[in-house]
């Protein structure tokens, strides 16, 4: 289902969003813009439309972590770690499900380190994990990833940081207005409070809403766990027509 | 979990932000992280060789506060095909798609690249023409909520100068926007350089 109708969205709320700049998080000193956005009070086309993923075709195994890294046969070792799923739905600020949209994860393995040329933790890679997964959400806004639970890792930040458990979450939406790149948590990690990433948010009730919930009724008994992790995008707002005068 | 906000009225709270961080690639850029592609991957080609219109490269980097490159950017763009259309269907076999996605690699030294044609002119809401330009959004560590931002093409001096969007930006900063074409390149090169800070820091939007 095309979702591009060039709706208009309820504005931003950039004091809910993370700061830019937060000291405890050291890169975001040199990184985070210096003078106030420009706020567009006629957004256009160019920020009303994106791109649709609905019938961008994808493998069979996309939002399968478990298995989509396996070299290829029903023979090769799964992966190593708590076997959970992650599910829920995309809706907008009105509750409205978003259907047709690309949700991408990415993720470390069970011992915290991830498959990228650039991760040098001495944690070791597992053979069977790869840590990335994609899917279409459906018509009432559901996504369903199957994957291992991550571990925690060390980053350069203070002399002992620590990131709790996480996996990157990326949403599409129906706009470029509406793209979103966030970070899930689990349930009952004490690393979440101590860690300047999660801290660059002010409110705690935000920090609340990238906290998945264990979902014991959608688990599989003697299989694997599930937990429950909700997306809400911007709300649409009304139509706008391009040519409107 | 959600709970309205107080501001407007009915609706929930936005899912807010969090960095990227330092590996976005292994998810959205796998050969920049060193994984074998799946099937389709959204990649720098905006457009195919075969697609309508001018032929162009962008070649970009985003520098920090330090004046350092930032090596594990992630950039996304957006943009009208050589009428001036978004095409939003998004399809790998297409040859415009309208939407890239690029980020240097470990040799770069923090230099992207999309291949794609020029876009047309969008209307503006008011009604007159924009200037061909592409929307662009920067991801990295370190930035923790994405930044917004348009590159224009200073060969289009004309469509600049009458543009109601560009126009409407302080004067002293409409320069940031500006791609420079690359006059050695055989095939037409534009430089864009955005700067997270300092004097010539690039705009961004919120909107
Ligand atoms: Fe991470």
């Amino acid at each position: 289902m095309a979702q591009n109708k060039h709706n208009r969205f309820v504005m931003r709320d950039r004091q809910w969003h993370p700061r830019p700049y937060a000291p405890a998080y050291k890169t975001s000193v040199a990184r985070a813009p210096q003078q106030p956005l420009v706020s567009l009070q006629t957004p256009t086309a160019s920020e009303l439309t994106g791109p649709d993923f609905d019938r961008f075709a994808l493998g069979r195994f996309d939002n399968d972590l478990l298995l989509n890294f396996r070299s290829g046969t029903a023979q090769d070792g799964l992966p190593i770690g708590e076997r959970i799923i992650v599910h829920g739905r995309v809706v907008d600020q009105y509750n409205k499900p978003v259907a047709g949209t690309l949700v991408e994860i990415w993720q470390a393995n069970a011992g915290g380190k991830y498959r990228h040329i650039k991760d040098g933790y001495l944690a070791p890679l597992d053979p069977n994990f790869g840590g990335v997964g994609r899917t279409i959400t459906d018509d009432d806004g559901w996504y369903r990833f199957r994957t291992v639970k991550p571990g925690p890792y060390p980053w350069p930040n203070d002399v002992n940081s620590w990131r709790p458990a996480h996996i990157h979450v990326s949403v599409m939406g129906p706009s470029i207005s509406t793209r979103l790149i966030t970070q899930l948590y689990f349930e009952g990690d004490p690393l979440i409070p101590l860690c300047p990433i999660v801290n660059t948010l002010d409110d705690p009730e935000a920090v609340a809403t990238l906290v998945a919930r264990l979902d014991k009724a959608a688990a599989r008994p003697m299989d694997c766990l599930a937990y429950r992790f909700d997306i809400v995008t911007r709300g649409a707002l009304q139509t706008y027509f391009e040519n409107a005068s | 979990m959600t709970r309205p906000t107080h501001d407007e009225g009915l609706s929930y709270p936005e899912t807010p932000s969090q960095t990227a961080g330092p590996f976005v690639h292994i998810g959205l850029a796998l050969d920049v992280a060193g994984l074998p592609p799946r099937a389709s991957e959204i990649g720098p080609e905006i457009a195919a060789a075969d697609a309508t219109g001018e032929a162009i490269e962008i070649h970009g980097r985003v520098i920090d506060g330090n004046g350092d490159p930032v090596e594990d950017i992630f950039v996304e763009a957006w943009q009208a095909d050589a009428h001036g259309v978004y095409q939003t269907d998004y399809r790998a076999e297409h040859a415009f798609r309208g939407f890239g996605r690029s980020a240097p690699s470990a040799t770069d030294d923090g230099w992207w690249t999309f291949y794609t044609v020029k876009p047309g002119r969008v209307a503006h809401p008011g009604g007159q023409p924009m200037a061909p330009h592409i929307n662009l959004m920067l991801f990295a560590r370190g930035i923790n909520i994405h930044l917004h931002t348009r590159l224009y093409f200073d060969d289009e001096h004309q469509a600049n100068a009458g543009c109601p969007f560009f126009n409407a930006l302080p004067p002293s900063r409409r320069d940031t926007l500006i791609a420079r074409r690359d006059t050695q390149a055989d095939t037409p090169r534009y430089r864009f350089e955005i700067h997270l800070q300092g004097p010539q820091e690039t705009v961004f939007f919120d909107f």
